[in-house]
């Protein structure tokens, strides 16, 4: 794969939001507004490069068996920088992301590559495919939070627009409106996506911890426990 | 005594987990689908929240803030949840096998939720004393089961209706969950008027 399509995927084809359906949690709250939306999207892509490139790194030290713990680790540490940054030099920022900055700790987006890609890939196209990803990641939740902006609050980063600012849908910024939105976006991408529109479900395939489960699906795991006992 | 009801009461239906945090999304879209799916994964998420309050909250209390590692409480909840759910599992599979038959698929399932580690994690920030920290656990487990419940019986009402194209799958599931959140909204001021 060239470096530029590992770079484009994310971004289009398999966008991680609207496409693969992953980091619904962080997509949903945190796309109230744009200025928002852009501070969760880069704290995520620095946490997603700092982990793809030192997952990938050591990707032949880490031990199969413990390698989800060891993520997690890995993935909790670089958050936890990213936090302390955030706090000492982003203070407004952190205070209007609050617990959904610690929370990018369990957003499947990273733990997603870090199984399906980091450990499999040389270090360089790591890095690419997380700038790719995160880039995805951060246009979906700008997407978003530019709807629920625009309409539900009458400003576009914090400039407010002459007509809308008096007929603004505040709902958009609740909780139902980030649903709502997010419904429609995804049905937009079904509509206007070249292939047939997949019936899109969460199943395991989204789920990080597929590869520890390594079931095609949650009822079938159930069967299988229920075959054992 | 009345401070424990409106937390007990504002986490379940006011500040909900699913439906106004956006918090445990991916379980909330996932095991939705049916009801005992839906029953078995609320019971394990509310059994996990409050072993994970229970162990995380002395932590961050006599181990952490004396020794001026407070900012490591991100790694250090994540890694005791995950342990714990395994910890859990190997008990309950031990000496509970009935319980474990009904919960133990969702378990590992439960590490990487956000929604447990978010109320660990809220906690703290809220400042809660320790029953008030496990009356929170309890309310937000509470409030996941309930969304989680109401949302399978209307996930099976949209399985025989005709949907256009383009929406079929998860965007009418988003649509419907929108419908849902928008009913809890109606409970904002209500409890803290019930007893002022």
């Amino acid at each position: 794969m060239s470096t530029l399509k590992n770079f484009t995927k994310g971004i289009i084809k398999e966008n991680p939001v609207l496409v693969l359906v992953l980091g619904t949690c962080p997509t949903l709250a945190t796309s109230t507004s744009v200025l928002n939306a852009l501070g969760m999207g880069a704290a995520a892509t620095i946490v997603l490069l700092c982990s793809n490139i030192v997952i990938s790194a050591l990707r032949n030290v880490i031990p199969d068996k413990v390698r989800i713990p060891c993520y997690i680790v890995l993935i909790a540490g670089f958050v936890t920088m990213v936090q302390m940054l955030v706090k000492a030099f982003a203070p407004a920022l952190d205070q209007s992301l609050g617990i959904y900055l610690p929370l990018i700790v369990v957003n499947c987006i990273i733990l997603g590559r870090a199984e399906m890609f980091a450990n499999k890939n040389k270090v360089f196209d790591s890095a690419i495919d997380a700038l790719g990803m995160g880039a995805g990641f951060t246009l979906a939740l700008f997407l978003m939070a530019t709807i629920r902006e625009i309409f539900g609050n009458g400003t576009f980063a914090g400039w407010e627009i002459p007509v809308l600012i008096d007929n603004h849908i505040s709902i958009l910024t609740m909780a139902p409106g980030g649903f709502f939105v997010f419904g429609l976006l995804i049905a937009a991408v079904n509509k206007l996506g070249k292939h047939k529109p997949k019936k899109k479900d969460f199943g395991c395939e989204g789920c990080p911890q597929a590869g520890a489960c390594g079931k095609t699906s949650c009822d079938e795991k159930k069967e299988e426990v229920a075959e054992n006992d | 005594m009345t401070k424990l009801i409106i937390i007990l009461l504002s986490a379940v239906f006011i500040n909900n987990y699913v439906l106004s945090r956006f918090l445990g999304i991916c379980p909330f879209l996932g095991v939705s689908k049916k009801l005992d799916s839906a029953t078995g994964m609320s019971l394990a998420v509310i059994f996990v929240m409050l072993m994970a309050t229970a162990v995380t909250y002395p932590i961050q209390f006599f181990l952490l803030d004396p020794n001026g590692l407070g900012y490591l409480q991100t790694i250090v909840f994540i890694l005791v949840i995950a342990a714990l759910v395994q910890l859990v599992e190997i008990v309950l599979k031990r000496y509970i096998p009935s319980l474990h038959k009904s919960l133990g698929v969702y378990l590992p399932l439960i590490t990487t939720n956000c929604a447990v580690l978010g109320v660990t994690i809220l906690n703290i920030d809220e400042g809660y004393t320790f029953i008030e920290a496990m009356v929170n656990s309890l309310g937000s487990g509470l409030g996941f089961f309930l969304a989680m419940v109401m949302f399978s019986g209307v996930r099976s009402t949209i399985e025989g209706s005709d949907v256009p194209e383009s929406f079929k799958g998860l965007p009418i599931t988003l649509v419907a969950a929108a419908i849902t959140s928008l009913s809890f909204l109606g409970f904002g001021g209500v409890i803290e008027n019930l007893f002022a």
